[in-house]
This record gives structure tokens, C-alpha cells and sequence, in this order.
């Protein structure tokens, strides 16, 4: 059986003082630390525990600068048998749109019986990208899966649908799986595991390897293109709310429907 | 009538003699033979060292039995029977003789009393450690996960040592009878037991006495032999390697972990990190195995079993044990590997091994000294190899790698506590702490390391700051390395992250170097530990506890007394107490305060720990309750209504606790800095 | 006139609120007719009712439609979008909606914004949209060509629907499944998460309770609430010591980390390992009866008060406003 895990490398924005740099188009990056995008995190697991209980052969995939080799080396670490590096600066700036070309054009011509992607990234938390690929591979394709058994050539699956439900699905191989955080747990990369894979070679390829038109990614090529980003408008500290219990909790109300809490 | 002079069915006493001694030395030979055959396929481990200070160890734990009176009954029971069975040896030895030639174990009146007063209190002993595991069942026995109760084994051996005093005191008492009307006027020896049983057999015909005094001695004799190879086949093997194991301690110091393997420092080279099967333990944490009697004091310390979590630390030496004897059998071939259940993760849960906090109150109650830290650390070290890291500790160890702390927060928000600084490192707002930050080149009297607690957390930087201004009352000069430090990996090794522990300490190391300081202090316990043990500095490491001690000894830090009479009672942090044997500063900082004092019931080096170490603060696995918790109510018990920590865990943990319990406001906990601070003379 | 497409979904034989939502989203860009396209199994009555609210609705009715299957929708829409060539097609970014809305865009050529929060087609066949990236933290502004039609995905609750529908009295078409499009999905059950396994880690609104909730009766109170606002309950590490609640609801360093949009914080202090556990800067609300607790310095909104005593007043409210 032949995996492929897409994996992304985002930036950890958990405890971290966001700026905007001067361009209006990108973070301020002296600060920012990476990892691989979580729920890629829990796709290479799944693609793992596959192979561990099937034998399959995993590849993991990126589209990213030289740092993105960061977690190509950790899905081998983790057990991938393979990676490939998508890397040239035509890539730079692509939409989604872009991203899933890409992918495609790397992926078209391999043989594959599953693609595993995360359903979402944390950065640009489009969530489509799978999607995408999946249409430009003509293969079925479903999201946000949360339980995943591969028997022969069909897959059961449980994904998530409104209402807090869970849909059990079977979709026939080959397909393409977005993965929902949960879906496994993920084992720990130690220090020590990075180093055994560290001399593992990573094939590099260029646009022009991939035999794709520089026009129809990066940048110039993206169809939604972002102009600006922006910091929402925020306070110093609890506004505190005064008055009598019916006026507080009107007030309350408000704040929490303009934030979206109902 | 002796032994000797009979024929048993055609052979002769002696013949028959030496082919019993043959038959059990053979038989015992060969089962030491196979029990040695595995220690000798284990990791090397270094033991040989410091005889003197070994031979010293074994007189008084081995033969001297030091730890047992903590368990004042049965630890009574222990050394009486104990001495009995040195005493008694040499009874042993002679009426083995006796069946070669009569007359052998007549060595003299003398020891014939020696010997027959020991018997009789031997056996009592015996009889009342039976009475005892019947009628009371002391808990600890019976460990709460023993699949297996191998408690039948202890009444087998009480009795076979019951039947051996009863056994000779018929062959003497026998004789007693028989002979009672020849030689008058000889002096009896005073043989108190063979009397009392002379006095039951009396009356007896002459064939009857005979008949008794050889069952008596061929009993004896039976039993012996029999014990002598029934020893290494059961719990009792300890009686055979207990002072051995004593003799091989580690001597290294109790918070020391050992490295994955001492015969290769490079990590990337070995294939298996840490220990996933049996023969990856090191041939004296094997012996460990053989000499744990299944007493049952490691877990009845042990704060991680008694609240309840999968961790019983008895049954890891007992499961380890079990499968010893199951794939290395005596009679039979070797089990291999594939053939066996894993043994880190099946025979041993991961979730048991995640449950310890290496408070290292085992170790401190093992009467034979096995060893625990260090085991649970390897085989940790053998499932973080794996990747099987519970997912609420993989956060904090990616962000110990990413941030240098567990907690996630920017590196370069890591000297924020300190407060407002100008350029010359002066403080500018009014509330700082004269603490400064170093940069490369810099100089300082202390260099304070923070770790990561007091740098991050907002209660724990108010320790951090109190000690500050402790040491700034005390004229001394304080400097911190800020953003340069990185968490002191402490708890990381102990969670078997070797190779991250390993970067850790390198940055740290690092960063020491570029600057000048005669000594390091810090208010974690944690951070002390590995400094102290593991980092190699030239200049020395305290605790703030022993740095504040030593100003008040030089007059430099002036105290005045507390206006206060609260009880106070002291918790000894498990990596400042237990682990570096320092229990004493703490205390004359307190006395100096002129405090109201009481120790609680587990102090020192029983002290029970707070729930703070293998950064349970963000790993919980199941339990019924909260070390935390117990502790607050064992400080209840002695009518404590602040209870002084000197370690950040043990602070967050305990003031959680007393929250947790409902007691805000009617007890306090205070670190020791912090109260020193609020009685300083200016 | 700009035609706009909103994809309606249903949940539980109704049209979910998302299509009302996506109506008035659809009006933000110019003058516009709105279309709805509703699939389904025996819901020729609702495309009916939807009339009222959409000037056209394209219906199909069909026993293959019974679970939506966004999979198979995108190849069932691909060719009406083809044919009608509407200005935009906003679908909701839901579920189900991440599977139609990307596999719709690459079959029709169309660029995709995706999860926008507001938009607008102010300058000629430009959309705009503002979404949020970086876990929430921050907002971008972006714009794509309707020159070939655009694919939106739209923010469930971004948009506020219409009190009353605008009677649009428009017509009900009945389309039918293209040649040679059939599911390639086998749908097999619907379950219920096992209630103790709850997944707080990917709630968007948290009602969290800590020890200020005093008794486990109380709880019912936190319940009724967090039912009323759609929100999950989470809680502190005391609360499940006591046993009130699951572990697998306790937020903190030594819990759960979740990442929600909006958090209220109900008796609860703001202890360090508590707030560990949250991330990605959510809206924080909090009620406490200690004014100097320290979840008042990170929280954005804070009554000093009986949670007790407000929380079913508040429960109130937010139903009234939830109509």
C-alpha cells in the first residue's frame, strides 16, 4: 500500500506577541517559532500506524523553503520511509489553488492508494487545500475524519458532521483522507530520533522538475490574493462591568454575541 | 544411637551423608549457576569502587539490619531471627558433621548455650510471625496489584525454620532423655529449648528416643539441604544475595541518575536506549530483582501508590523477577525474546511508569537497598525512544525544546521578573529586587538560576524576588543570566528525554562559562540537584536554604524574630532532603526566626512527597487523589498552620492543595526566602 | 443584476440557519439575485418554503441525496454552475462544506475565499473578503476575480439573518442528477460521540466552570447555559477532582489545551496552569466574586459577581436573543 502524507510547516503562535511587519503582508518573523502544522501531525500518524499494522510505504510531502525540511525530517523520524521536498521561490506566495497544483503535479504521477493530508492549517486555516487536490486528482475525497481502518481496497471512516454528530463512511481506494486532530496519538520525536534520520537523503524538486508552468503558481499566479493583514483592536485588561445585575449581564450578552459566543 | 553409627536400608551413615550434601550442593550449585548465567548477560554497571566505603555499608545495613527498626515489629522479628541464623550457622555446619562422625557438634558448653537460648527465641520469633501475618495482615503484604500472592511463600519459610528448631531440639532432647541416667555428675549445660523438649519426651522408650533422636537429626539435615536449594527458587533468594547486594550500592549520590549505558556515552551509537527487555537492565539492577523479599516497604512510601496511580514500585521488582525465573528457568530452556510479553508495556504498563514523581522514597526504605530511580529512568528513556509520550507531556517537552521552558512562553521573556533595569543594572522601579541580569562577561558574587518555575510563574517569581531582596539585605551581589538560561533539564532526564536533557545542559553550560560568579544558588530543588550532581561546574551550588543558612552563620544576613505564634512546620523538599541529604539548613534558618516548630509525622527522609516532580504539574494520570492533598492533611495532623516549602513544586502544589481542601485561611504555605523576607532588619 | 448561489444544508428535516445567514452575506455584493440550491431526499415542500426567501430555488430531490456527501454534490453542482454562470456561489464553511466548496472550485475554475467573516463587490468584478488567519489572531483582507464566477465559503454566524424573510415569491426549479454522476462514497451510519469522550479541544465557544460553582447540583445551571448559547462546558482541575465533571473537560497545562473563539470563565480565578491551557486569544469573559482574581487581567470583559445569581439571567437573555 503507498501513502502520501502532505505536511505543512507553521508558525507556533501560542504564547507568542504577534506583529505585523511593515509590508502589511506577513508576521514579523525574528520571534516566531515553527512546527509542523498540527494536524499534518496527527495525518503522519495515521500514516504510520497504517504501515505498522499493513506494511505500506509512507512519503510525506512540503512545499516550503529549506527550513520546511524541519518536518519532512520529522515524519521520517516518526517512521515515513521517504520525503519529498517541494522547493523553489515560483512556490512563493501561492494560494491555495497554487499549493494544490503543485501537489498534484508531485503526486499525478506516482503510484498511491491513500492521500492523507490535515484537514486545516493553523496559519492560513483555509481547510481546502485537500479538497482541491483531491478534484484535480479526479479521486473521492472526505473531510475531517476522526477514525480511519483501511481494509483491502476501501476505507472506513468516522467524520465529523454538524450537530456534533459522526458520520461512518466507507469510500473505495484510491482517495484522499483530511485528518481532524484526535484521530490518534501521535508519538513524541526525540532528540535523538531526529539525529538517527538526519542523514537521510530528502530528493529536492524544483518547479521546472515538476514540469509545471511557473505562471500557473506563486504569487503572480494566485487567484485570492490577500492584501493586507491586520491586528484586531483590543483593550488593556478586563473591561469591568458596573451596575445592577440586569444592566451587567445585558452588557454581557452583547459583548459575548458581538464575539461570536452564540 | 548416633547418626553416623547407623545403616539406613544398607549404607551407611556417612555414605548416606555425603551423598545428601552431594546431591544438595550439586543441585544447588546449578540453579546458582543459572541464576548467575543471566546477571552475567546484563549491561555492565560499575560497582567495585570504594571498598571501603562498601565493606563499611554492609556492616551496618547488611549485617548491622539499620533500616529495619522503621518497621519497629517485624523489624524486631527481622533482626532477631537474622542474628539467630548467623548465630546458628555454625550449628548448621557441625550436625552436617555429625552425620559424618559422632561426637562432631559437640563443640563445647559454651556455644551449646549460645546455641540452644538462640533456637528457642528463633522459634518464638518464628511462631509469633505467623501468629502475626494470620491474625493482623499487615496491608503491606498484600500489594494492591499482586496478580499472584506470593505470600504463601513466607509462611513455608517460617515454618521450615520453626521445623528446624523443633527438629534439633528433639535430636538434643532425645539424647537428654536417653542419656538422663548415666554421667550424673556431669554439669549440664543450660539448653533451655532441648530441655523443654526433653521434658515433653520423657518417659518414651529407649527405641522410641532413638528412633526420634535420628528423625530429629535427618530432619534437620533434610530441611537444611532442602532450604539450601529451595532458596534461590523463591522470594528467599535475598537471604542468599541480600548482603551482596548491599556490598554492590550505588554509592553514587541518591539524586544521580545513571547514564543509559556506562560503557557507551555516545547516545546515537547504542540501538536500544534505556530498557526494553530484561537483559537491558545492568546485571546489578538484575540482582535487584533476585534480592527484593517482596516486603512490601518501597510502596508503602511511596506517595505515587498510596494515591491511588498504576504505580506500586514492590511490583516492579516482583514482575521483573517473575519474568527472570519464567525466561531463564532453572530447569528448561531460555525463553527468547519474541516469545515473551513486552515487558515495558505489557508485564509493565507505560502508565506505572509515568506515575513516578523519583521521590526516591523507595529506595530510602529498602532494607537490602535496590534501586528504583534509576530503573523507571531507563526504561522512560526506552519509550520516549519509541515515541510513546503521553500527548499532555509532549507539549511542555516540544516547548523545552523550542523555548528552553515547559510552559511555552518566549525565551526572551524569561528575565522579566527580575523588574525594570537600567543600562548600569540598576534597579529603576521601586519594587525590584536587586537581583541584575549578566550578560556575556558580566560578574556577580551568586549567580542565581532561576529555572523555569520562578522565571514564568507569577507566584513563583514573588520567591524569586523575596530572595532577591534577601540577598540584597544581606550586602550580597545577585546576578541572573536572564534570557540566556534555559531550563535545567532536570525534569526532562527523568522522563528519559536524554538527548534534549543533553542540549539543555550544554546551553546552560554555555552560558555559565561567559560569565564570572564564586558560587551558583537557586531556589528549586530540581535545579540544584542537576547542577550539583551533573553539571560539573568548578564553583559550588546551594539551595537558597543553605546560602541563607551561611549568611546568618557569618552575620551577614540579619533576621529579626517573627512576631508570630502560629505552628509552623517544615516540608523537606524531595530533591533537597532525600536526594542531597540536606535537612539541616532549612531548619536553622527557621530557628533563627524564633518560630513555634513541629515536625509532621513524615519529615526529613521520610518526607512525603508534594506531587511535583516528572512535571506532573502538566501530566496526570489516574489517581484517587492528589499527593498535594495528603500532604496538607498530614500538616493538619500535627496542628501546622504554615507549612514552609523551599521548592517552587512543592509551593504551587501545596497552596493548590489547601485550596483544593478548603482550608484557605486556616493554613498558609510560604516559601522560606519569602519569609525571610518579611523578617528582615533593614 | 449579479446572480448569487447560496447553498442551503439541512439539519434535522429544516434548512439550516447557515442559508438565511448566507442570504444576507449574498446581499453585501451589490444588486443581486439570490438562488438557493437545496439537495436532498422528499424536499420539494422545503424548496417550496424556501421560496419565501430566495428569488429562485434549484432543487434535487433524490434518495442518493439523503446524507449530504459534499463529494458528491460538487460533481452534482459543477455543471448548473457551469450553465447559470452566477456572480458568486457562497456555500457555508461547515463541514460538509469544506468537502463542496474546494472540489466545486477546481471542477467550475473558480477562485475560493475561504471562511469569510464579511464581504463586499464595492469595485467592479472584484470580491472582497476579510477572514481570519494564525489561529485567529489576526485578520486579512482579501480579493479574487468574479470574472469567472467566484466560490466563497462563508463564516457560520458571521452573518446576521433576516428577522423575517423578504417574501421574494420566486420559483422553484427542479434540477436533475447529470449523466454519470453517482456517489463514490458508501454512506454506512450516523452515531453520536460517546458523550464521556468528549472533544473540547475544537469547541468555538466554551462555557468554563471552576470551584465559585460550589456545589455539583449547581452544575445544571452551567448546563442549561452552555446549551442555550451552542457552546461546550469545560472546567478547572478542582472541579474534576471532586468528580463533577469528565477530565476530558478540564482545561490547563495538565488538561485539555483548547483554542476557542469565545471563553467564558465562571467562578474561576485565572490560576497560571489553568490559563495555560488556552490559546489562540479568544475572547475572554469572566465572573468572579474576587475582584483582584487573576483571570481579570487577561480576560477582556469582567463582572465582579455570583455566578450563581447571574448565570440563569444570563441563560435568559441569550435565548431571548437567540429567539
Amino acid at each position: 500500500m503507498e501513502i502520501i502524507v502532505c505536511v505543512k510547516r507553521v508558525p507556533n503562535l501560542s504564547e507568542t506577541e504577534i506583529e505585523v511587519d511593515r509590508d502589511g503582508r506577513s508576521l514579523v518573523d525574528s520571534d516566531l517559532e515553527y512546527d509542523v502544522n498540527e494536524w499534518d501531525n496527527f495525518a503522519i500518524e495515521a500514516a504510520v500506524q497504517l504501515k505498522e499494522a499493513r506494511g505500506a510505504r509512507v512519503t510525506a510531502i512540503t512545499i516550503g523553503d529549506e527550513d520546511s525540511e524541519d518536518v519532512l525530517r520529522r515524519a521520517l523520524a516518526m517512521g515515513a520511509d521517504e520525503a519529498l521536498h517541494l522547493m523553489d521561490t515560483a512556490f512563493d506566495g501561492s494560494d491555495a489553488w497554487g499549493i494544490a497544483t503543485a501537489l498534484h503535479r508531485a503526486i499525478a504521477d506516482r503510484s498511491f492508494d491513500l492521500v492523507l493530508t490535515g484537514a486545516i492549517s493553523s496559519d492560513e486555516a483555509r481547510g481546502h487545500v485537500g479538497g482541491m487536490l483531491a478534484a484535480m486528482l479526479d479521486i473521492p475525497m472526505v473531510a475531517l475524519v476522526t477514525s480511519l481502518s483501511v481494509d483491502g481496497t476501501t476505507a472506513t471512516v468516522r467524520h465529523e458532521v454538524e450537530g456534533g454528530l459522526e458520520r461512518v463512511t466507507r469510500i473505495d481506494l484510491p482517495a484522499l483522507i483530511t485528518v481532524q486532530t484526535g484521530l490518534n496519538e501521535p508519538r513524541y520525536v526525540s532528540i535523538r530520533g531526529i539525529r538517527k534520520v538526519s542523514g537521510m537523503e530528502i530528493p529536492v524538486r524544483t518547479a521546472a522538475d515538476l514540469r509545471l508552468d511557473a505562471s500557473t503558481v506563486g504569487a503572480e499566479a494566485a487567484r485570492v490574493k490577500v492584501e493586507e493583514i491586520f491586528l484586531p483592536t483590543r483593550g488593556e485588561g478586563a473591561e469591568m462591568l458596573d451596575g445592577d445585575e440586569e444592566s451587567v449581564v445585558e452588557a454581557l450578552v452583547e459583548r459575548l454575541q458581538r464575539a461570536g459566543g452564540f | 544411637m548416633n547418626p553416623a553409627d547407623h545403616s539406613y536400608l544398607g549404607l551407611p551413615g556417612p555414605a548416606l551423608q555425603a551423598v545428601l550434601l552431594a546431591m544438595s550442593l550439586g543441585l544447588f550449585s546449578f540453579i546458582m549457576w543459572k541464576r548467575i548465567g543471566l546477571l552475567r548477560l546484563g549491561a555492565p554497571d560499575p560497582r567495585l569502587d570504594r571498598i571501603g566505603t562498601r565493606l563499611r555499608k554492609l556492616l551496618v545495613v547488611g549485617f548491622g539490619q539499620s533500616r529495619q527498626p522503621r518497621y519497629l515489629v517485624a523489624g524486631t522479628l527481622h533482626i532477631t531471627i537474622f542474628a539467630g541464623f548467623l548465630i546458628l550457622s555454625v550449628r548448621s555446619v557441625t550436625l552436617i558433621g555429625e552425620g559424618f562422625r559422632a561426637g562432631f557438634s559437640d563443640i563445647g558448653a559454651g556455644y551449646a548455650t549460645f546455641k540452644d537460648v538462640t533456637a528457642l527465641i528463633v522459634l518464638v520469633c518464628c511462631l509469633v510471625a505467623i501468629l502475626r501475618r494470620l491474625a493482623f495482615r499487615p496491608a503491606r503484604y498484600h500489594d494492591r496489584y499482586a496478580r499472584d500472592s506470593h505470600g504463601h511463600e513466607a509462611y513455608i519459610i517460617l515454618g521450615l525454620i520453626a521445623l528446624l528448631m523443633v527438629a534439633d531440639a528433639v535430636f538434643e532432647g532425645s539424647a537428654m532423655v536417653a542419656g538422663a541416667g548415666e554421667a550424673q555428675g556431669d554439669a549440664h549445660p543450660f539448653l533451655p529449648l532441648a530441655s523443654g523438649a526433653a521434658s515433653l519426651l520423657d518417659g518414651l522408650s529407649s527405641g522410641t528416643l532413638e528412633t526420634l533422636h535420628l528423625a530429629g537429626f535427618w530432619v534437620h539435615n533434610g530441611v537444611l539441604l532442602f532450604f539450601l536449594c529451595y532458596l534461590p527458587l523463591s522470594k528467599h533468594f535475598h537471604v542468599i544475595t541480600a548482603l551482596p547486594n548491599v556490598f554492590l550500592a550505588n554509592l553514587t549520590p541518591a539524586g544521580k541518575v545513571k547514564p543509559p549505558r556506562f560503557d557507551q556515552p555516545d547516545l546515537d551509537k547504542l540501538d536500544v536506549l534505556g530498557v526494553k527487555t530484561l537483559e537491558d537492565f545492568t546485571w546489578k539492577h538484575i540482582l535487584d530483582f533476585y534480592s527484593c523479599t517482596d516486603c512490601g516497604r518501597c510502596s508503602d512510601h511511596c506517595p505515587a501508590y498510596f494515591t491511588g496511580t498504576p504505580l506500586s514500585p514492590r511490583m516492579i521488582s516482583i514482575k521483573c523477577r517473575d519474568e527472570a525465573y519464567a525466561s531463564y528457568p532453572v530447569f528448561g530452556s531460555v525463553r527468547p525474546v519474541d516469545q515473551r510479553q513486552a515487558l515495558v508495556g505489557k508485564t509493565i504498563s507505560d502508565e506505572e511508569l509515568w506515575a513516578c514523581t523519583t521521590c526516591g522514597a523507595c529506595e530510602e526504605a529498602c532494607p537490602v537497598l535496590i534501586e528504583y530511580v534509576d530503573k523507571i529512568v531507563d526504561m522512560r528513556r526506552f519509550l520516549v525512544d519509541e515515541g510513546r509520550v503521553p500527548a499532555s507531556l509532549q507539549k511542555p517537552m516540544a516547548d523545552l525544546e523550542k523555548r528552553g521552558n515547559p510552559y511555552g512562553k518566549p525565551a526572551r521573556r524569561r528575565g522579566d521578573w527580575i523588574g525594570e533595569q537600567s543600562k548600569s543594572g540598576e534597579e529603576v522601579t521601586g519594587d525590584g529586587c536587586g537581583v541584575r541580569a549578566l550578560a556575556p562577561g558580566d560578574e556577580a558574587e551568586y549567580l542565581f538560576f532561576t529555572d523555569s518555575c520562578a522565571a514564568y510563574d507569577p507566584r513563583i517569581q514573588e520567591t524569586a524576588r523575596a530572595f532577591g531582596r534577601v540577598l540584597r539585605g544581606a550586602g550580597a551581589n545577585v546576578g541572573t543570566m536572564a534570557n540566556d538560561e534555559v531550563d535545567s533539564g532536570h525534569e526532562v532526564r527523568r522522563l528519559g528525554e536524554e538527548g534534549l536533557y543533553e542540549q539543555l545542559r550544554d546551553t546552560n553550560i554555555t552560558a555559565m562559562r561567559q560569565r564570572s560568579f564564586d558560587c551558583v544558588v537557586t531556589t528549586d530543588p530540581h535545579a540544584f540537584n542537576e547542577l550539583t550532581q551533573s553539571y560539573e561546574l568548578g564553583q559550588p551550588v546551594q539551595h537558597h536554604s543553605q546560602v541563607m543558612a551561611q549568611l546568618i552563620r557569618e552575620g551577614r544576613l540579619r533576621l529579626r524574630t517573627a512576631a508570630d505564634d502560629r505552628v509552623y512546620t517544615f516540608h523537606d523538599p524531595c530533591y533537597l532532603g532525600r536526594h542531597n541529604d540536606e535537612y539541616d539548613a532549612p531548619r536553622e534558618v527557621l530557628e533563627g526566626l524564633g518560630l513555634k516548630v513541629v515536625e509532621m509525622e513524615r519529615s526529613k527522609n521520610r518526607s512525603f512527597c508534594c506531587g511535583g516532580g516528572s512535571l506532573y504539574l502538566f501530566y496526570e494520570g489516574e489517581s484517587e487523589r492528589r499527593m498535594g492533598e495528603v500532604r496538607v492533611e498530614m500538616a493538619e495532623k500535627v496542628g501546622a498552620e504554615v507549612v514552609v516549602t523551599a521548592c517552587p513544586f512543592c509551593l504551587i502544589n501545596l497552596e493548590d492543595a489547601i485550596k483544593t481542601t478548603g482550608r484557605e485561611g486556616s493554613m498558609e504555605v510560604i516559601d522560606l526566602a519569602e519569609l525571610a523576607e518579611r523578617s528582615l532588619i533593614e | 443584476m449579479r446572480k448569487i448561489f447560496v447553498v442551503v444544508e439541512r439539519v434535522k428535516g429544516e434548512p439550516d440557519e447557515t442559508a438565511f445567514e448566507l442570504a444576507a452575506a449574498a446581499r453585501c455584493l451589490g444588486d443581486v439575485t439570490v438562488s438557493a440550491v437545496l439537495m436532498g431526499d422528499g424536499v420539494t415542500e422545503m424548496a417550496a418554503e424556501l421560496t419565501r426567501w430566495f428569488e429562485s430555488v434549484h432543487v434535487y430531490d433524490d434518495p442518493s441525496l439523503a446524507e449530504p456527501d459534499g463529494e458528491y454534490q460538487a460533481r452534482i453542482l459543477a455543471p448548473l454552475i457551469d450553465g447559470e454562470k452566477p456572480f458568486a456561489t457562497l456555500i457555508p464553511h461547515t463541514n460538509t462544506g469544506m468537502e463542496l466548496a474546494p472540489m466545486l472550485a477546481v471542477r467550475v475554475n473558480a477562485p475560493l475565499i475561504a471562511d469569510a467573516m464579511s464581504v463586499d463587490a464595492a469595485e467592479g468584478q472584484e470580491i472582497r473578503a476579510v477572514r481570519t488567519v494564525f489561529s485567529g489572531k489576526v485578520q486579512a483582507r482579501v480579493a479574487a476575480s468574479a470574472d469567472n464566477g467566484a466560490v466563497v465559503s462563508v463564516r457560520p454566524g458571521a452573518f446576521a439573518a433576516s428577522e423575517t424573510p423578504p417574501e421574494a415569491g420566486g420559483a422553484v426549479h427542479s434540477q436533475s442528477i447529470p449523466d454519470g454522476v453517482s456517489p463514490r462514497r458508501q454512506y454506512v451510519e450516523t452515531v453520536s460521540p460517546d458523550p464521556s469522550a468528549v472533544d473540547i479541544s475544537q469547541a468555538e465557544v466554551l462555557v468554563a466552570v471552576g470551584r465559585g460553582i460550589e456545589d455539583e447540583e449547581n452544575l445544571e445551571l452551567v448546563h442549561a447555559l452552555a446549551t442555550a448559547m451552542g457552546a461546550e462546558v469545560a472546567c478547572t482541575r478542582p472541579v474534576v477532582d471532586k468528580k463533577w465533571l469528565e477530565k476530558t473537560r478540564q482545561v490547563g497545562t495538565s488538561g485539555v489545551t483548547v483554542k476557542p473563539r469565545v471563553y467564558l470563565a465562571l467562578g474561576i480565578s485565572g490560576s497560571f496552569q489553568h490559563l495555560g491551557g488556552i490559546k489562540g486569544d479568544p475572547f475572554i469573559a469572566a465572573v468572579n466574586t474576587d475582584p483582584a482574581a487573576p483571570i481579570f487581567s487577561v480576560a477582556d470583559v469582567g463582572i465582579v459577581g455570583d455566578i450563581l445569581d447571574l448565570i440563569p439571567l444570563l441563560e435568559e437573555k441569550i435565548r431571548q436573543r437567540r429567539g
